[in-house]
């Protein structure tokens, strides 16, 4: 990562997560590489939006930040102190500094417990505040995330999937985290819905000063809402930049294939002249060199042999041998 | 005019615990031979409701047809009788959004598709067996083949499981071309599958669907997709046809206040999503007049109480609005 002036929130550094693939009598016959040889850092402030297909390691690199699953080789700092090693514990003090926000927040609610109860719960774990203190709290997240007052007494299913949304929210907000990790939050929503939510988000984030991490697959929602995004393929980074950047000249052939994929209205029909076929290998079996090369329309024999590393150029990266020659 | 499928003031519901659910409340809709129709609405509009009523699947103790027909060829697809029967799965076929469910896992891909053709398939050389299995196995071949699915043999040999998402729903738009149909109702197909796979499904639907000269009904909340291969597109609200357009004029001047609203909720660069405010309605207490009024920033008395007509205008744009928005200058200025 190309060395900013402030000081990066979240620094992840040659990052893997393997899990092993188990055969007969539960031996290890081989292992499937989700995350490999990841390395990015988090400006405070920023959305920093990951997309790729499914099965690109989108998810178990957001579960391996917050510490779900546990790092193979490599680390992940915060604000310069490492919180993710291999057979590392995580402290309770840094689980509250980083929250994670699933698809369908509202489903984290206990349906046995008011709303009051679900929101204290993790100030109780967290802090030694007194009831009064955690009340007040309460009241102020949950009038911010736009819900009345009132509703604390209820339980989950008197109100709207929405409201049990925002309500999902409050409960991350009330530990006051810097950094949010945000696992396709919008998938399965209609538009007119999404198109709520994401403004909640975009709110929430100037009012509380928050850095969000956006995992997602819907390019026009990360293109609408990230300041910069890191395209990932089969456990890998294969482009990261200002999205406006990476959107409008990507420099990776399979960012390019993605972006052609997704129809633009008013445009050409893209399925007319879409190249990229098949779908991605297995990852437990990836293939040599360039992950990317046995679907990738410019593959050339050296592809098969050197693994592309990831190459900054005006902070605008790529992991492809011959990105310069296809640019031209 | 001599369409395939017409649909004419079908309302329907759905008896339930707590009273009638009136899932389609007049819906007109028609179908050309060849034609690619795209359904496009959010969830709970009754576009799912629709597919499956043309197709003759509703539950049948559930169900109250209060008005209106679906004709299928000319004939009548709501009376389940012997004729209807018939035309499903030969005429009519269809592709589920979430084809590994409508698969079953214990028996291989190429069993599955050779009991399609033993009902539902035509025969061509009529001995007295019908066609010998091998002849069948050919063509299931071939159609494999027309999917583009990398060796269809080996294809044939394998359980659901083993196949990818993108796999699974080229072998179900094959097994929805066996038949020869005249019509293929798509109901959310892609909406499982990754942008690059999508890419490569719709596009092949589209090219099988003008090469063979079917006609395809394509339910969809993506109105991407829609714009992707559709030549016409219908757009329902709570069960209500909202408005029918020529895919370009869709787009470019949509008139009634829902769509225009919904794509505006479309993300996109340089510009915040508006979103519509308010949900759906429950079916169950659905509002009376236009069913959009209660979200409808253009709403006044008239929607309350009256019903808007669907009215086609020259250039067959139907809208189904009191107060629809007429020209492009005029939405300049608001």
């Amino acid at each position: 990562m190309s060395e900013g002036s402030n000081p990066a929130i979240l620094e992840v550094d040659n990052l893997a997560r393997h899990f092993p693939v188990r055969g007969f009598l539960n031996r290890q016959v081989g292992s499937l590489r989700a995350l490999d040889n990841v390395s990015f850092a988090v400006e405070p402030g920023e959305i920093l939006g990951i997309v790729g297909e499914s099965g690109c390691g989108k998810s178990t690199l957001g579960k391996t930040l917050m510490g779900i699953h546990e790092p193979s080789e490599g680390e992940v700092r915060m604000m310069g102190e490492r919180i993710a090693s291999p057979g590392q514990k995580r402290a309770a003090r840094i689980r509250a500094r980083l929250q994670y926000v699933y698809q369908d927040p509202g489903a984290s609610l206990d349906p046995r417990w008011t709303l009051r109860r679900s929101l204290h719960e993790p100030l109780i774990i967290h802090t030694d505040w007194p009831r009064e203190k955690r009340e007040e709290k309460v009241r102020e997240i949950v009038k911010a995330v736009g819900l009345p007052v009132e509703h604390l007494d209820l339980y989950p299913h008197e109100i709207s999937g929405g409201q049990q949304r925002r309500v999902g929210l409050a409960r991350i907000l009330v530990l006051g985290p810097e950094l949010v990790i945000f696992d396709e939050p919008t998938s399965g929503l209609d538009v007119s819905v999404q198109a709520t939510v994401l403004r909640l988000f975009r709110d929430l984030k100037s009012e509380f000063d928050l850095t969000y991490l956006f995992i997602s697959h819907d390019l026009a929602v990360v293109q609408s809402i990230c300041d910069r995004v890191i395209v990932m393929y089969l456990g890998r980074i294969v482009e990261i930049g200002r999205t406006a950047e990476v959107f409008a000249s990507p420099r990776h052939p399979y960012t390019q294939a993605l972006l052609s994929a997704a129809p633009r209205i008013g445009g050409p029909r893209v399925t007319e002249n879409f190249s990229l076929q098949g779908e991605p290998p297995d990852p437990s079996n990836v293939p040599s060199g360039c992950r990317f090369r046995t679907r990738c329309p410019h593959a050339l024999p050296d592809c098969a042999e050197v693994d592309p590393k990831l190459e900054y150029e005006d902070s605008h990266g790529v992991a492809c041998l011959h990105w310069r020659e296809l640019k031209a | 005019m001599n369409s395939l499928l017409d649909i004419q003031a079908l309302s329907l519901g759905f008896r339930t615990e707590k009273g009638i659910a009136k899932v389609l409340d007049r819906i007109d809709l028609s179908v050309r031979p060849g034609e690619i129709v795209g359904l496009v609405g959010e969830s709970g509009c009754g576009k799912s409701t629709l597919a499956r009523a043309i197709l003759g699947t509703l539950p049948e103790g559930q169900t109250e047809i209060n008005s209106g027909h679906i004709r299928l060829d000319g004939v009548d697809m709501l009376r389940g009788n012997k004729e209807a029967e018939h035309l499903r799965g030969r005429v009519v076929t269809f592709v589920p959004q979430d084809p590994f469910a409508s698969f079953n896992p214990l028996f291989r891909i190429g069993t599955q598709i050779q009991d399609l053709m033993r009902f539902k398939a035509p025969r061509d050389g009529s001995g007295r067996f019908g066609r010998s299995r091998k002849a069948d196995e050919a063509s299931a071949i071939a159609m494999l083949d027309a999917v583009q699915l990398p060796q269809p043999k080996a294809i044939l040999n394998k359980y659901p499981h083993q196949l990818s998402g993108g796999q699974r729903q080229r072998v179900m738009i094959a097994m929805a071309l066996l038949p020869q149909p005249r019509m293929i109702i798509a109901d959310e197909p892609t909406t499982a599958l990754d942008v690059t796979v999508q890419a490569q499904i719709l596009g092949l639907l589209r090219r099988l669907a003008v090469e063979r000269g079917v006609s395809v009904l394509f339910t969809t909340h993506d109105l991407g997709a829609a714009w992707e291969i559709c030549d016409r597109i219908v757009v329902m609200y709570a069960g209500q046809t909202a408005e029918i357009a020529p895919r370009e004029q869709f787009f470019a001047d949509p008139r009634h206040p829902y769509t225009r609203m919904l794509l505006e909720s479309l993300p996109s660069p340089g510009r915040d999503p508006v979103g519509i405010p308010g949900g759906v309605p429950s079916p169950l207490k659905a509002p009376d007049g236009c069913r959009f009024h209660p979200r409808c920033p253009r709403a006044t008395e008239i929607c309350h109480e009256s019903r808007p007509a669907l009215m086609t205008g020259a250039d067959g744009h139907a809208i189904a609005c009191h107060h629809p928005w007429l020209a492009k200058a005029e939405a300049a200025h608001v």
